[in-house]
């Protein structure tokens, strides 16, 4: 990645900065398509066994869920605030935002993990220990949930690992704002993904 | 109105749009609701879009990037769903 | 300038390191060049088990188990380690920024780090091969892969998923590059059409690989996990699977033909010596065949048990496609009329494409065909509609473009009735190799057996013996331009006459392309209108 030092192959600064941006948006274009197709088999699924998909995903915990959404959402309040102060040249609030919004980021992880672990414990973990599972179509469901949740994990546990690399940075004092900003970028997709998650697994329960 | 100030209201609206969305689920909808949940995610994602990550001051062709992608997306989903919904058709049921 | 600066890019550095941590988009393209070269040749070993095997109705060459190994090998390293970075990775990142009057790819780490993720991904499949292959097609269709099949099927699914990130990379690169670092005066209607096909390209390689890296991923996560969502024991669906595999692989065709096309444009107009006709329609037809490949995935589902309706949509989609692809040979044909036409090898192989690719092109409008799919699908049909378009096409192009382009890339003369020759060769081998599998496939001969009746017999035979002539005629070039590199003549700056902004520095170029800035004010094809050469 770039600091703010004009490089090859580019003759002035803007056009160099835009371009990272303009690269960085093309990946999160590759991103959503990526998760796409996890959707896609979660609609599938959805479409195949409409009442029992409902009927599964009553069993997941709403409410941690939904602490979970608003966590991420925060989070990702201080990130863009970081961006904006990096801005204003205000590199060491940029520094606390950022950490900030990681340990928001750890929290996330922390309840996700709780929310694992509850669902271990009720035997709804299939290939570990699916005694509570009742048919094939929970344990497919499942299955979706902890793929499709474990995949954004990963995702999140590399943003975490950004958002610290950078605010270190920012506090050493050698970060630009569209770094910072590129950095945000793939946070705000983090929770992007998480947005549509939400619903997709938490909210389809009975009518 | 300051961006930081900008921001934080963005910030709320999203809050309350996840509690709307979480207060939908206990509402009796129908098949309504996932139109209802989808419908408030969009809006939630565009919100972070556009004021969290800055489209609103990007140019047309970044706006194009991003939104091609869930275009894209919205592509696959399309075209599976008509093999998913059309297979149980009959020449007979169908029209 | 600096005077001490050295005079082109092969001449930067000798040691080893200057190759390996380059950022330099034309050493790249060298590295590239040489990885493919090797993988081509991995594939083709595999292909020449195949058709050996198939000069007997019996299964006498190798084992059941064998000869599934050897055609997935043959189409995992033919589709992914070939193919699909063969014009883009080599010709893509050499002449994009050349042909936009750039000093480099708008990315050059990130290009570089492409070429790593290429050769580690390849590298696994290397050792995939090594330790006995997998057995499951290129197309890795479940439930098969992913319950059934023995072999490392999790390590070739990984390394197609590594390879798939570094044509994401690629894409990225090209879209970023082609948006933002063309010079001054060079609009987008200046622009040569090989830049437009590898843009087109590029919004594919973003847009599409990222789903098929989650499709390889959920079928290892069904391999090992027992995720079940393609498993119908368990309430999934295998025709998912297909979707999603589907819907990159179909647009993935498009990956390794786009930049053929657009090198044909390019050969064309050099070797006619005349602007193309239909700028525009030959411009806008590799966006609207990027556009639409994306919706007709479905053509290949036709007889899996998707619905009637669904495949009444594709199949309608699927003629609609070929229409842009229609549209740029008939602008080919028109820019060679009244053409000053030189034969060299360049032209013979845009004159080989075109009618390949009108013949595999038709075919494919025959595969879309509800009807005749139904009888032909899963036969020797097929394989020959898409060896056409492969292999007389994107292999034919890229061939084309080893020899049009190779005085700027080394900066040395090929002799040119070898290279005449070679075009020829691989020609007649061609056709002699995948006509007759037409003919197989229509009579009912399935693809991936190799066990058939005797009745079949002479045409396996004729197309195995095409199969030889056709490898003569790639290995002959290795030959002549490898003694090129040490005795051919040097060649100047435009050695063909052509127009284009790579053609205006010196063979080989230096290393950030131009001495000054080139600044535009032709157009893309600026040759004077025939009749009027000197």
């Amino acid at each position: 990645m770039s600091n703010s030092a004009l490089h090859e192959p580019f003759h002035d600064l803007a056009r160099q900065h835009e371009t990272d941006r303009f690269g960085m948006l093309l990946f999160l274009a590759s991103e959503v398509m990526l998760f796409g197709g996890i959707f896609a088999a979660a609609l599938g699924l959805r479409m195949a066994e409409p009442d029992a998909f409902a009927a599964y995903s009553q069993k997941l915990h709403l409410w941690l869920g939904t602490a979970n959404t608003g966590v991420l959402l925060t989070s990702s309040l201080l990130v863009a605030l970081g961006v904006e102060a990096a801005r204003k040249g205000r590199y060491r609030h940029l520094g606390w935002l950022f950490i900030a919004a990681a340990l928001l980021g750890l929290v996330f992880a922390g309840i996700k993990g709780t929310e694992y672990w509850l669902e271990y414990r009720a035997g709804l973990m299939p290939g570990v220990d699916a005694s509570g599972i009742e048919d094939r179509t929970q344990r497919l469901f499942m299955n979706l949930y902890f793929v499709s949740t474990g995949l954004h994990a990963i995702h999140l546990s590399v943003g975490l690992i950004l958002l610290v690399a950078l605010a270190g940075r920012a506090c050493a004092g050698r970060l630009g704002h569209v770094m910072a900003a590129n950095v945000g970028l793939y946070w705000h997709l983090v929770d992007v993904v998480w947005i549509f998650l939400f619903p997709t697994l938490y909210l389809a329960r009975p009518v | 109105m300051s961006p930081s100030l900008r921001l934080i209201l963005v910030w709320a609206a999203l809050m309350l749009l996840l509690a709307l969305t979480v207060g939908a689920t206990f509402l009796p909808l129908g098949h309504w609701r996932t139109v209802t949940s989808y419908g408030i995610a969009m809006a939630k994602a565009a919100l972070v879009l556009w004021f969290f990550m800055e489209l609103r001051s990007d140019s047309g062709l970044s706006r194009l990037a991003v939104l091609t992608g869930f275009v894209w997306i919205g592509l696959l989903f399309l075209l599976i769903v008509a093999d998913y919904v059309t297979r149980g058709w009959t020449a007979a049921g169908a029209f | 300038m600096n005077r001490a600066a050295p005079p082109n890019y092969l001449e930067a550095g000798y040691t080893l390191k200057s190759w390996l941590l380059t950022t330099d988009h034309k050493r790249i393209a060298v590295l590239y060049l040489l990885g493919i070269s090797f993988f081509f040749a991995v594939g083709a070993i595999a292909a020449a088990l195949i058709r050996l095997d198939l000069v007997t109705p019996a299964p006498d060459l190798l084992t059941n188990e064998g000869y599934n190994r050897a055609f997935s090998l043959h189409g995992i390293v033919m589709v992914w380690f070939f193919l699909i970075p063969s014009i883009p990775n080599t010709f893509g990142n050499f002449l994009i920024p050349l042909m936009i009057g750039a000093r480099d790819l708008a990315f050059p780490r990130l290009n570089l780090a492409s070429w790593y993720i290429y050769m580690t991904g390849g590298l696994l499949t290397l050792f995939v091969v090594v330790t006995g292959g997998v057995d499951t097609g290129w197309t890795f269709y479940t439930p098969l892969s992913s319950i059934y099949a023995n072999g490392n099927v999790v390590a070739a699914l990984t390394a197609v998923l590594i390879s798939g990130f570094s044509s994401i990379l690629t894409g990225i690169n090209f879209i970023a590059t082609i948006h933002k670092l063309r010079a001054p005066g060079m609009t987008w209607g200046r622009l040569p059409l090989f830049v437009w096909s590898h843009y087109a390209t590029s919004l594919i390689l973003v847009l599409a690989t990222p789903v098929l890296a989650i499709t390889l991923l959920l079928v290892a996560a069904e391999r090992v996990l027992g995720l079940g969502i393609f498993d119908p024991r368990l309430g999934g669906d295998p025709i998912l699977f297909q979707h999603l595999f589907w819907f990159y692989s179909h647009p993935a065709v498009y990956i390794m033909i786009l930049p053929a096309i657009g090198v044909v444009s390019e050969l064309v107009t050099a070797s006619a010596h005349k602007r193309i006709f239909g700028y525009w329609f030959v411009a806008y037809a590799s966006l609207a065949i990027a556009a639409i490949g994306f919706l007709v995935w479905g053509h290949h589902m036709f007889v899996a048990g998707q619905s009637i309706y669904a495949s009444a949509a594709f199949s309608f989609l699927s003629i609609a496609v070929a229409v842009p692809s229609a549209i740029k040979v008939y602008n080919w044909t028109a820019t060679l009329y009244k053409g000053s036409i030189s034969w060299d090898a360049p032209m013979l192989f845009a004159c080989g494409f075109i009618g390949l690719f009108v013949a595999g092109g038709l075919t494919g409008l025959m595969l879309a065909m509800l009807a005749i799919d139904v009888h032909v699908t899963d036969t020797y049909f097929v394989v020959a509609h898409f060896h056409y378009i492969m292999v007389g096409g994107a292999v034919t192009a890229f061939f084309g473009a080893l020899h049009f382009w190779w005085p700027k890339i080394t900066g040395r003369l090929y002799p040119e009735a070898w290279g005449r020759v070679a075009a020829l060769l691989i020609f007649v081998g061609f056709n002699l190799t995948f006509f007759p599998q037409f003919m197989l496939g229509y009579q009912g001969m399935p693809r991936r057996y190799h066990v058939y009746p005797e009745s079949f017999q002479v045409l396996n035979v004729l197309s195995s013996a095409g199969a030889s002539i056709l490898g003569a005629g790639y290995l002959l070039p290795l030959g002549y331009l490898l003694w090129s590199l040490f005795k051919g003549a040097r060649a100047g700056p435009n050695p063909r006459e052509a127009v284009g902004l790579e053609w205006t520095t010196s063979s080989p170029p230096p290393p950030h392309n131009f001495t000054t800035q080139p600044i535009v004010t032709h157009e893309a094809y600026d040759y004077p209108p025939p009749g009027n050469e000197g």
